[in-house]
């Protein structure tokens, strides 16, 4: 086991021990917040497939995320209000049920990525990070002025959907379904990184020239990736929404695809345990910074100046040095 | 005569006022090295790039085992069996030599789209990339980091990649650039021998390596091809003396 896999055994570790002592001294707040963490990380480990393995910098990540949430609040408000969705020409009625809200959540996300990364992924450099941040201010727009789902006020969902067996109520019992899903995202994204579509689409990243001089299509490589990341951000964002019983506009806003990446690069892009690190580190200062000054932003803005500048594998660089080569 | 393996067919590009190639036509026949020279800016990478896929051709073909392939895409012309090397590395550099070498297998016989299973697992693709490495001496090196690679190490590299493609022809843009006499010499022992593998289009500026490997020389001058002939022609024909080697002297 080297370092990286130590921590990052320690990291998991922490995500178990943690909250369940907040569920014994019953302190739910800390379970909450570890639920935001986990949550925001599962988006992290998404953003981090085209950032990290593709070294694409998507500012428009937040139209998933805000996809995933709306696919959870349009199900779950016609679910409670008891009207379908659509009548004819065949009914579609809304669902409390989370593994339905999940698949139409990971297929809209899949889908919206496929047309947005087929028209991007065209471009490159400053041209993509606009494209794709125009992306997701269209869908923003959109949600503000959309009034049959709350328009700019959002919509809010009274109870939390419902996963078979478990009382979603019950903090504990959802962040520990968050975490399962968190550690599986992690197995799959060890599992790309691994496979021969992670290795081709890392060579993409350093050099397209090299991996089209081996007969491989470096758009392909790169739109598939774009999409399963848009999967897994989608996912985050119907958890998100599921969270806080409540989606709004927020989540497609830049700042929401600022903040991913911010914290991805925070905890060492490329980096497995990467978003998982930024994102705990990224709630520790919002709940502490935040608590000392509404501007805590400064801070923030301060440490990412400091990583950028001298830690560029992020924390994971710091404390675990150069990513080992596998065989 | 033996039907050419690569072949263009008066293929002209310019870049506004400047024309890089003018009515190009050179072919490269089977067990051959085809050498390209040329003084600098005389238009050899353009060409290469024209031929291997990265620039399309203003006016002219290209043809590939009788394929006309001068639609297709880079990618899709190294699918066809033509293996490149460049002029400067662009290998990837964080990854380690076999991680390189199985890239190239990959995109020759595997799926680049798989996302189950490790691409570096033993078989089929692992074995075509190690025999590549075996060949061109770098199995011993397969861990370390591309980036940890002396210059001359990455020349073998990129060949070795080349190589796990199985190409029906090689085009190198300067392969020996930057090797040291020792490094310069062994590569060429090398390229000798692979010429019964698949012909070669060599572009090189190193004159010794040219005239011990070529078969035929083309002169390119201005984007023109002012000759074409075997070693003892180019080094007699007056208007390339004056043009090129002239400048050697």
């Amino acid at each position: 086991m080297n370092r990286e896999q130590m921590f990052n055994a320690a990291m998991i570790g922490a995500l178990v021990i943690v909250p369940l002592w907040a569920h014994l001294v019953d302190e739910p707040f800390y379970i909450t917040l570890a639920t935001r963490a986990a949550i925001l990380a599962l988006a992290g480990v998404g953003l981090n497939i085209v950032l990290g393995m593709g070294g694409l910098i998507s500012l428009g990540h937040a139209a998933f995320f805000g996809i995933g949430g709306y696919a959870m609040g349009i199900l779950a408000s016609h679910a409670q209000s008891y009207e379908p969705i659509l009548m004819s020409p065949f009914l579609i009625e809304g669902t409390k049920f989370m593994p339905v809200i999940w698949l139409v959540a990971i297929v809209a996300a899949g889908l919206a990525a496929l047309v947005i990364g087929a028209l991007s992924l065209r471009t490159s450099g400053a041209y993509f990070i606009m494209i794709t941040l125009a992306f997701g201010q269209m869908f923003f727009y959109f949600a503000i002025s959309w009034p049959s789902y709350g328009g700019e006020d959002g919509l809010s969902i009274y109870v939390r959907n419902g996963f078979p067996g478990l009382n979603t109520l019950v903090p504990i019992q959802f962040y520990g379904l968050c975490l399962v899903i968190l550690i599986l995202a992690l197995g799959f994204s060890a599992m790309l990184a691994r496979s021969a579509f992670g290795l081709a689409l890392n060579a993409a990243r350093q050099s397209a020239e090299r991996v089209e001089t081996v007969g491989i299509q470096p758009f392909r490589l790169r739109l598939m990736a774009f999409v399963i990341s848009g999967m897994i951000t989608g996912l985050s964002g119907a958890l998100f929404a599921d969270l806080n019983r409540f989606v709004s506009p927020t989540m497609f806003s830049w700042q929401t695809s600022g903040e991913i990446m911010i914290f991805v690069i925070l905890g060492g892009v490329a980096r497995l345990f990467g978003p998982v690190v930024g994102a705990v580190l990224f709630i520790l200062l919002e709940h502490v910074l935040g608590g000392l000054s509404e501007f805590w932003h400064v801070y923030l803005g301060l440490l990412l100046l400091i990583i950028v500048l001298f830690a560029r594998g992020g924390i994971i660089g710091l404390i675990a040095g150069r990513e080992a080569a596998h065989d | 005569m033996t039907e050419p393996v690569l072949a263009t067919k008066g293929i002209s590009k310019s870049f506004g006022a400047l024309t890089a190639s003018k009515d190009i036509s050179i072919d490269l026949r089977p067990g051959e090295i085809h050498a390209l020279i040329g003084p600098n800016g005389a238009g050899k990478s353009t060409l290469i790039k024209q031929i291997a896929g990265g620039l399309r051709p203003d006016t002219g073909r290209v043809l590939f085992r009788g394929e006309d392939v001068t639609g297709l895409a880079a990618y899709q012309r190294a699918r066809r069996g033509l293996g490149r090397t460049f002029q400067i590395s662009t290998l990837a550099m964080e990854d380690t030599v076999l991680q390189n070498a199985v890239l190239g297998a990959l995109g020759a016989a595997g799926n680049p789209y798989r996302i189950v299973g490790r691409a570096l697992a033993g078989g089929a693709l692992r074995d075509r990339a190690e025999a590549a490495l075996v060949r061109v001496g770098l199995a011993e090196k397969r861990m370390q980091r591309t980036s940890d690679l002396s210059h001359g190490q990455r020349r073998q590299l990129e060949v070795a990649v080349a190589l796990t493609l199985s190409p029906k022809a090689f085009v190198m843009d300067e392969p020996m650039a930057g090797l040291g006499a020792a490094g310069s010499k062994a590569l060429t022992g090398f390229l000798d021998g692979l010429r019964a593998e698949a012909p070669i289009l060599l572009v090189e500026h190193d004159m010794d390596a040219v005239f011990a490997l070529a078969d035929r020389i083309s002169v390119l001058v201005y984007g023109e091809v002012i000759a074409t002939g075997t070693v003892d022609v180019i080094r007699k024909n007056p208007e390339v003396r004056r043009a090129y080697l002239g400048e050697e002297a």
